[in-house]
Formats: structure tokens, sequence, C-alpha cells
């Protein structure tokens, strides 16, 4: 199973990376690689196994509905690149 | 001067005790020793003279403070990915450039109350993305055994300003080794407790099922002692235990007798290096003579390890990154459109290595690959995990060398990233099964004297066997610690 | 369209009114300060974790167990991937295949017939935050005090047969909400949203059309017209011969109509994968029949005792019903003054055409049951008449003031005084001789329009009985 470079450029917008093209025939290299070495999972049966998703044995957490001191909108947007009043500001999306 | 920086936190502790140190001299002579070797090691990641003394004056004339915590006045340095409120906390990635949290993670409130003196936040692989800490955009850190080998990673910078006395304690994190691995090429002590033991509230997430912040340390004593302060149940942290706390320090005790420890035969492979496999066959040697029993195991599914956490890991990884956008701190590039200014931000904000794993974990996830990878890697997870639960039938303790090697080059590794992932081999399946491992020091290698690392993986919540038996070889290894020229 | 069946189906969001949000300590309150009501968990700042609402949890059950939805044993959450800037961490959290509850019903009255509207499902999710749009500069500004509101989505099967059935299913599952106390239900302000599914198909066809997705409604009635103009859409575009492209259209309340979303609408692939950082739930059956016992009585059960214990009519109970605050105002009216018909007719006529014009909600007006029951004993008393209580009731809900005083204040009571009403009465049929003579020659309806007249005269103060009565008489009198 070999991955295509447009392959790479559409999991890379979906993941909102941009890339440039030599990277792209890389990352095809390097990930054809890496995905090849791990299709000795495949041969691995797992039927009736159920997968794991939490390696600690906790179920049920809750917290109580009791109010807890929220951030001003100072700190809230004290690391923001562009804010506008008390708003974060970015690039229009059109609707 | 005196070089408090060089004593662990147990030694200085008693000197503070008795001498009534000041937490300024100890800045002081952490300052001194950071502008003599900082330069050769690049072990941090940010570090600021005058809000070291300015904390170290706070402790000093704080009357009410925790004077007798084991950890006052001591100097923990914090990985770069562990959040200390309005201090810089980048992951060592520039799309995190200037971010300052507005909170502390719960293990910084921790130490905060017992009185600790902060000393900076250590390089690290970016976004713990490595095994060498060669991918940080501060440069990379040097081994302080030999400037032109890796320190290992992802704590690299903890681990080496550990070793070079540029601080007395460090706190790392370990996603598959990353505080064991660098513990055992730098020579140190680094632990990774049960999976939750330790709060991961403030820890920017890599793979949220398998991280865990953990000590390093200049040896075992320290280890008890950290993991003592950081240890217990967050209810800001789903994943978090609630399990009481022992005073791991009451492990401190030489006692194996009678202690069955497994090894499991997946981990003694041909080809293994040959130091390695002499360091730590005198290792067992010792622990024998000390009267624990030596049995062999399989942990059958150890070849898959490697797979399944890249998968899980990455796909993980590609969800809790998703967030550095631009939108709400990091850096930024400005463009026209929402689309473009996501990309290009995620583009020169990331690193080649943090990309790669992103597109990875994306591409697991997506739909028609679900169900091959990402569930697939979950299951055989617990078939790795199951291997354990039935070894610790047999046993009370695996033991295993830590690293394939001892630390190999700077750009030995980094352009063949698979090649790089398998030097993980032997610390990636503690993370996936959830249990505590430990990394202690057996020696050196003999040609170049690179430190070696002995692992020891214990049941969950056993953190105090591990402790035990460390302490125990530790305190009757026949090898002399060499301390590194610097 | 008669050739053709419509198939519907709904999308509900409904945010839960409590204290705090989903997954953190911040205030869950409407209308703040923007970006004050946030926190480093529901900004999803790097290092957060989630930790779920306790109330959220059971006010979650609650619902699902109003609407017969089966509680699962076992429930998790999933990780819902996709990039827009009102969601902090680029992921929602939301539930996927192990959801809060599947099936359940709602019953809607449809054509003098109960129709089972069918319930696939109901899961917990949170909320995005808000973006405001710059109308000049190319640039949007983001509040996240929303972000993190608890919600749940209840989707329902597509049994909805018409755009009168979907406004139908609406206002019944406002009414069954209602009743539970745990979420304003108001599309207006926000806190219950609507997305629709609509498809038509000739009758004789199995298989269902190509469905469009319509979003931004925003009333129940916006829901029944953005239907009602797809439907049409959807046919006259068949019929020209054209086929129906699968896709989301907006609609436009302005301009009464649908329209194609401008951006290019991808397909998402959302990754659904379970969240590492919250554990996995086991809803133990204890919890669900503790929940379950302490249900109030659903809008259906008090709707039948209504028409029991007071003898009301299915149609006067069902209104009543309808509105949770307004069935107890009148259970508490009852309980002050015996005649639950009456109180019933003035509930469900006047104040109901008040609250029409008004615009609003029973549950905002300032009346009390004493305010409403005094008013009537003043009618029995024969101190007004109804067309005075008429004006009267209009007072009292935009004043609070009691009847008594009004009365008192603007001296409107009746005229009962039969010497007064007499004296009017001549001066009604000296003004009106050609209707006195209709009635004398046999037209009935004459005498009404006299004791009109009279009220006229009266400003409608005249007891309209003995007015009747006296100026028969008179005329009767005369005759001889």
């Amino acid at each position: 199973m070999d991955i295509k470079k447009d392959t790479i450029r559409y999991v890379a917008d979906l993941a909102r990376i941009g890339l440039d093209s030599g990277e792209e025939e890389l990352f095809a290299k390097q990930l054809n690689d890496i995905l090849h070495y791990m299709d000795k999972l495949n041969k691995l049966d797992t039927k009736g196994v159920e997968p794991m998703s939490h390696a600690a044995s906790m179920g049920n957490v809750f917290r109580k509905d009791k109010i807890e001191r929220s951030l001003s909108s100072e700190q809230a947007l004290k690391n923001s690149p562009d804010k506008k009043d008390s708003f974060f500001k970015v690039p229009r999306i059109i609707e | 001067m005196q070089e408090y920086c060089k004593l662990s936190a147990n030694q200085l502790k008693e000197d503070i005790a008795s001498k009534n140190i000041k937490a300024a001299d100890i800045a002081s002579s952490l300052i001194s020793r950071y502008d003599k070797v900082e330069p050769k090691i690049n072990g941090f990641a940010h570090f600021d003279k005058e809000i070291l003394l300015g904390r170290a004056d706070t402790i000093d004339k704080d009357p009410k403070g925790p004077k007798n915590s084991p950890l006052n006045k001591v100097p923990v340095v914090i990985k770069d990915n562990i959040c200390v409120e309005n201090e810089l906390t980048t992951c060592a990635s520039k799309i995190l450039d200037g971010f300052r949290p507005p909170y502390d993670a719960t293990v910084v409130a921790k130490l905060k109350s017992s009185g600790a003196l902060l000393a900076g936040k250590a390089n690290m692989d970016e976004f713990a993305f490595g095994s060498s800490c060669e991918t940080s955009c501060y440069g990379p850190t040097k081994n302080p055994y030999d400037l032109n080998r890796i320190p290992g990673g992802s704590s690299g910078g903890s681990a080496a300003l550990v070793a070079a006395d540029e601080t007395v304690l460090a706190l790392g994190s370990d996603t598959g080794g990353s505080i064991r691995q660098p513990a055992a090429l730098c020579g140190v002590v680094g632990m990774k407790p049960t999976y939750g033991r330790v709060s991961r509230y403030g820890l920017i997430a890599f793979g949220s099922s398998l991280d865990q912040i953990g000590p390093i340390t200049k040896d075992v004593t320290d280890s008890a002692i950290l993991l003592s302060v950081i240890s217990g149940y967050d209810p800001m942290d789903s994943t978090s235990v609630d399990i009481s706390v022992p005073d791991y320090t009451k492990s401190l005790a030489e006692d194996v007798k009678g202690l069955k420890i497994g090894l499991p035969r997946e981990y003694f492979i041909e080809g293994l290096d040959k130091d390695v496999k002499e360091r730590v066959s005198a290792a067992i040697s010792v622990l024998k003579e000390l009267g624990a029993e030596f049995i062999e195991i399989s942990l059958p599914h150890t070849e898959y390890a490697v797979s399944v956490y890249y998968i899980v890991g990455c796909s993980e990884a590609s969800s809790n990154l998703a967030r550095f956008d631009g939108v709400q701190y990091g850096s930024r590039e400005n463009r026209d459109s929402l689309m473009d200014m996501y990309k290009a931000t995620r583009k020169r904000g990331f690193g080649p290595e943090a990309r790669r794993r992103i597109i990875l974990g994306t591409y697991s996830l997506s739909s028609g690959y679900y169900d091959a990878y990402y569930l697939k890697a979950q299951k055989v997870r617990m078939l790795i995990k199951n291997d354990f639960d039935e070894a610790f039938k047999r046993c009370g303790l695996i033991l295993t060398p830590t690293s394939p090697t001892p630390a190999f080059k700077i750009g030995e590794k980094i352009k063949d990233p698979l090649s790089m992932y398998l030097s993980d081999i032997f610390t990636i399946p503690a993370n996936l099964a959830g249990i505590p491992a430990i990394s202690i020091p057996c020696g050196y290698s003999k040609e170049g004297g690179l430190p070696i690392g002995l692992q020891l993986m214990a049941k969950h919540f056993d953190e105090e066997t591990l402790i035990r038996t460390a302490y125990t070889y530790e305190q009757n290894a026949n090898w002399k610690k060499v301390r590194p020229n610097l | 369209m008669s050739e053709y069946l419509t198939t519907i189906g709904l999308e509900i969001h409904l945010q839960l009114a409590t204290k705090t949000k989903a997954f953190c300590g911040c205030q869950n309150k409407f209308g703040q300060s923007p970006n004050t009501a946030v926190c480093p968990v529901c900004l999803g700042f790097p290092g957060s974790l989630p930790v779920l609402n306790k109330e959220y949890f059971l006010c979650a059950i609650k619902v699902a167990l109003a609407l017969d939805s089966e509680v699962a044993e076992k429930m998790k959450f999933d990780r819902k991937n996709y990039f827009y800037p009102d969601l902090p961490k680029n992921y929602q959290i939301s539930q996927y295949d192990m959801p809060l509850s599947k099936g359940g019903f709602i019953e809607i009255t449809i054509d003098n017939a109960v129709k089972k509207i069918g319930i696939t499902r109901v899961h917990m999710e949170e909320d995005a935050g808000k973006l405001i749009h710059d109308e000049k500069e190319p640039f949007s500004y983001v509040d996240y005090n929303r972000t993190g509101t608890p919600l749940l989505e209840i989707v329902s099967e597509p049994d909805i047969a018409s755009p009168d059935e979907a406004y139908s299913y609406l206002v019944c599952l406002k009414s069954v909400l209602s009743y539970l106390d745990v979420s304003d239900c108001n599309m207006e302000e926000g806190s219950l949203r609507c997305d629709a599914n609509i498809s038509i198909r000739p009758k004789q066809q199995k298989e269902l059309g190509t469905k469009v997705e319509l979003k931004n409604m925003n009333s129940f009635k916006g829901v029944k017209r953005a239907l009602e103009y797809e439907q049409k859409r959807q046919l006259e575009t068949i019929l020209a011969g054209e086929k129906i492209v699968q896709e989301t259209r907006l609609w436009n309340e302005d301009k009464k109509r649908t329209e194609p979303m401008r951006t290019k609408e991808e397909a998402h692939d959302y990754r659904y994968f379970p969240d590492p950082d919250l554990a996995d739930f086991t809803i133990s059956r204890d919890i669900v029949d503790k929940i379950r016992e302490s249900l109030p009585e659903t809008p259906q059960v008090k709707c039948n005792r209504f028409k029991d214990e007071y003898n009301l009519s299915e149609y006067d109970a069902s209104v009543l019903v309808m509105d949770k605050p307004l069935s107890d105002f009148f259970e508490a009216c009852v309980k002050l003054y015996a005649k639950p018909k009456y109180i019933a007719n003035w509930l469900i006529g006047e104040l109901q055409s008040y609250l029409n014009e008004h615009n609003s909600e029973f549950k905002l007006l300032s009346i009390t049951p004493r305010h409403l029951t005094e008013m009537i004993e003043l009618i029995d008393k024969g101190v007004i008449n109804n067309k005075l209580a008429k004006d009267i009731l209009k007072e009292i809900l935009s004043t609070g003031k009691t009847a008594g005083n009004i009365v008192k204040e603007k001296g409107i009571s009746q005229i009962t005084d039969k010497s007064a009403i007499q004296q009017l009465a001549y001066e009604v049929l000296k003004e009106n001789p050609k209707v006195r003579d209709d009635y004398v020659s046999g037209k009935k309806n004459a005498l009404g329009f006299l004791v009109g007249q009279l009220m006229k005269k009266t400003q409608g103060k005249a007891n309209p009985a003995i007015a009747n009565q006296v100026l028969k008489h008179i005329i009767e009198k005369d005759k001889t």
C-alpha cells in the first residue's frame, strides 16, 4: 500500500498544514517507510480483543456544578496575536 | 562559592537545615554554573537570572515558608512543555513563541507550595516529538559526557542539566521513554510513574493516554523525594487516579531478597550493543548476589510496540496539536483568508518532525483508515498490556536495558525517522501498558565513557518496588560514578 | 403536491441551564461581557483538561427519559475534529458511537389524530463560541463565552411528513422539555437551535428523494416557513425536470427563501476517536430509576388529570398543559376560587390573545393567581361585567394593579341601577325608532342592537342582562 503525493496533500489539508512540493514527496516516502513497517500489525489476529483507550481504570469522574473563578478578558487575550477590544481577531470567514 | 548545585537534593536539604543556607546563595551557585557550562550544553529553553534571583529572594523573605518541606530552596528545572504561570512555556516550538500561560500546571503549584526554587525551563524535542533533543527550535542540547552526542529525548534538556549540575532536580515528561532514555544516556535517574499517578493538568499534551510527568534526578533518593511531592489525585485531571500517595522515601531500603525479577527474552536480543549487554549483565549479577531471583519471561507482543505507539501517539497528537493555529496564542502568519492563515502558521510554526507526526496521525484517524490503523493499534495495545499482566503473575519486577545503545552522534539519525523511532523500543511498552518504570545508571561504555542505563518496570502503582530495588542496586553498584568533564 | 410525499428530519441543539459549563467551572450564563466567562479549559489553552459536570450528566438523563429514549449502560465522549475559529481546540468534545441514549418518541397532534415522531438518539456535546463579522473590514471577532456550554443534540427519525408536523413537533418537544426545567428552550435567544433535513418523492417511490439540509431558522414559525418554501422549491425543481442537488441551504428570513451556502461544501472528515482525556461512563440502572421517579408529571399525564379532576375539555386541557407555568397558574387559581372552567376560559381566551399580541410568553407576565380570581369574583358579584373585565385584565397585565384597585381608581364598576338604565333605555329607544319597530314586528335580533347602543352609551358599564330586561319591558309596556 503506497501513499502518493496527493494523499499527503489531502491529509495535510485536513490538518491545515502547508507543505512545499519538495516536502510532499519527502513526507510521502518517509510515511511509506513508516507505514510499511507498521504493516506487521495487520498480521496479528485481534478478533475479540477490546481496544484499550484508557491506561488508568477510573470511571465516572465528575465535577460539582459549582461556579469557579474565570479569567479576566485581559488574561484571556494576553497571548493573542491579534485582538480588538475584548475580542480575538481573525481574518474574515466567508459564510 | 559553595557549589550547591553539585549536591543532591537530599544532601542540600541537610546542609540547608544545618548551615542555614539562603536560597539566594543557591541561586548564585546555579548562575555561576550556568555561565560556565551552559554555552557548551544548551540545556535550557528559558533561563532568566533576574527571575531566579527574585524567586530566591521571595523564598528567603517568606516567614511562613514550608521550612520542613524536603524541597524547600531546592532548585528544580521544569521541562518546557509544563505550564508555569506567566513564564515562557513554548514546548521548544516556534508556534508557541512568546506564550505565557495564565495558570500553573498542578505539579508546578505543588512545587511552589513545597518551597522549591523553580530554576528555569528545560530544552526538549519540539512538542516532545523525538529521542534526541535535536528538533528543538532553540537548537540541540549536548550530552555532557560527549558534546558531539545527543543527550536523548525528548526530555534531553532536563537530563543534561541534572547531569551537568546546572540544577539539582528536574521534571520531565515521558510518552514513549522521554524521561528514561535521556536519563540513561546522561547517566542520571529518570522515572515514569504509573499512568494516572501524577496529574497531567498543565502538561501540554502529546499522547494523552501515554503522557506522564516524572522526576529526573542525580540519585534514587532524590527521585523518591520528588515523586512523593508531585504525585496525587487531581480533580482537574479526569485521568488522574484517586489512590493515596505513600511516602516513597520509606522504600529507600536495601532489600531484594527473594524478589523475583523477570528478564524478557524479547529485550535481550542478538545484536544488542556489547557495552549495554555487559553493563546490564553486571547489574544482574549484583542483584543476584543480594538475593534477587531472575527468571526468563516472555512479552510476546513486544515487536509490535513501536508501531502501536506511533499510531496511537501520533493520532492523539494530531488532535492535541490542532489548537495551535495562531488564533489565541503563539505566533501567527497573517494572511487574507483564514484557511491560508492556518496553513501558513502551522507550516512555519511546526518543525518537520512535528508536521510529519501530525500528518501520520491525521492519516491514521481519517475515514477509511481508522479501523486499519487506530482501532487496530488500540487492540494490539491491549495485547501488550495483557503480556505484562501475565508476566507479573510470575515476577514482581521486570529488568531490561533502557536503550539499545549509548548516546549516538548529533545528526546521526535525524534524517531517518524510522531508525530514530526504533531507539525507543525498550521504553515504549511501559507507556502502552501504563505501568511505572525507572532508569538508573549502571556504568559507562568502555570506549568513550558514555553512560548506560538499566530499566526496571513494575506493576501499576508499585513504584515502591521500583524504588527499593533501584536503591538497593545503587548502593551496591561496583562501578564508580564519573562526573562529566565540563 | 398531493402526488408527492415529504420526508423531514429535525436536529435540535438544546442548551442546558446548569450553573456551570459542561467541562469547567465557568458560569453558564447568557449575555456576559465578551471573553469574561472563560478559563484555560473552555479556551482550550495548552495543557488544560476537561472534567464532566455532574449536573449536566443528570439533566441529560432526565431529558432522555422524558423522551422515552433508552439510556445507555455505557457511554463515552469522542473528539469531533475540524478547524474553525469558534472552536478553541479545533475539536469538539461530542459523542459518536456510544451516545447518552438511543430511540424514543414525541407525540404530536395533527389533523385531530395523535402521531408518534421517533427520536433516533440524544447525545451530549459542548457548544462553540460566537463569531461576529466586521461589516466593513475583512475580519471576524471571536467571543468564547459560549464555548463549553453544555448541549444536548436531539435527532428525530425522518418520520415528519409536513411542515405543519414539524412545527407541531417543535411545540410539543418544547412543552415536554419545559416541564423538566433544564433549559429555556428559546429559539430566539439561542438556547434551542434547529436544523432540518427535507426531501420529497413521488408517492409510489419507495426510496427517499435527495435531501437538502436547512439552517439559520430563528423561530418555530421560521422553521415551518423555511420547510414550506423548500418543499415548494423542490417540487417546482422536479416538475421542471431538474434534479435536486444535495446541499445545505440557509433560510433567509427577510427574503423569505432558502439560499445555497456561499462556501464550497467540503465533505467533512471528522476523524472521530474516543477522547483520551475523559473516562468512560457507566450509567447504573439505579441512577436511571431514581431520576425517572423524580421526573415531574408529563404534559400528557397532566392533560388527562385536568380532564378528570377539573372536568375540562380535551382542547382546554391540552392548551393549558402545553405551557407548564400556565398550567401551574391555572391550578393555583382553582385553589383560590373553585371555578375551573371559568378560569380556563380566561386563560385560554383573553390571556392568550394578550400574549400573541405582545409576542410574549406566560412565564414573563407578572400576574398572580389572586389577580385573576379577584377579577372573576367581581364579575360574579356583579360589580363588573365581562366586557369591563377584559379591559381590566389588560390593565392588570400592564400595571400589575389589582382588579379592585383599578375599579376604584377608574370608577368603572358596572351600572346595575335599574332606574339609571331605564333613563338610558328611553334615550336609546327615542334615538332608534325604526329598530324598535323592527323588534316589535318580530325581528328578535333588533333587541340586541338596542342593548348594544345602551352599552355604548355607558362605555360598556351597563349590565347587559339588566339592559336587555329593561328595554324589553319598556317596549312591551309601550306596546300596550
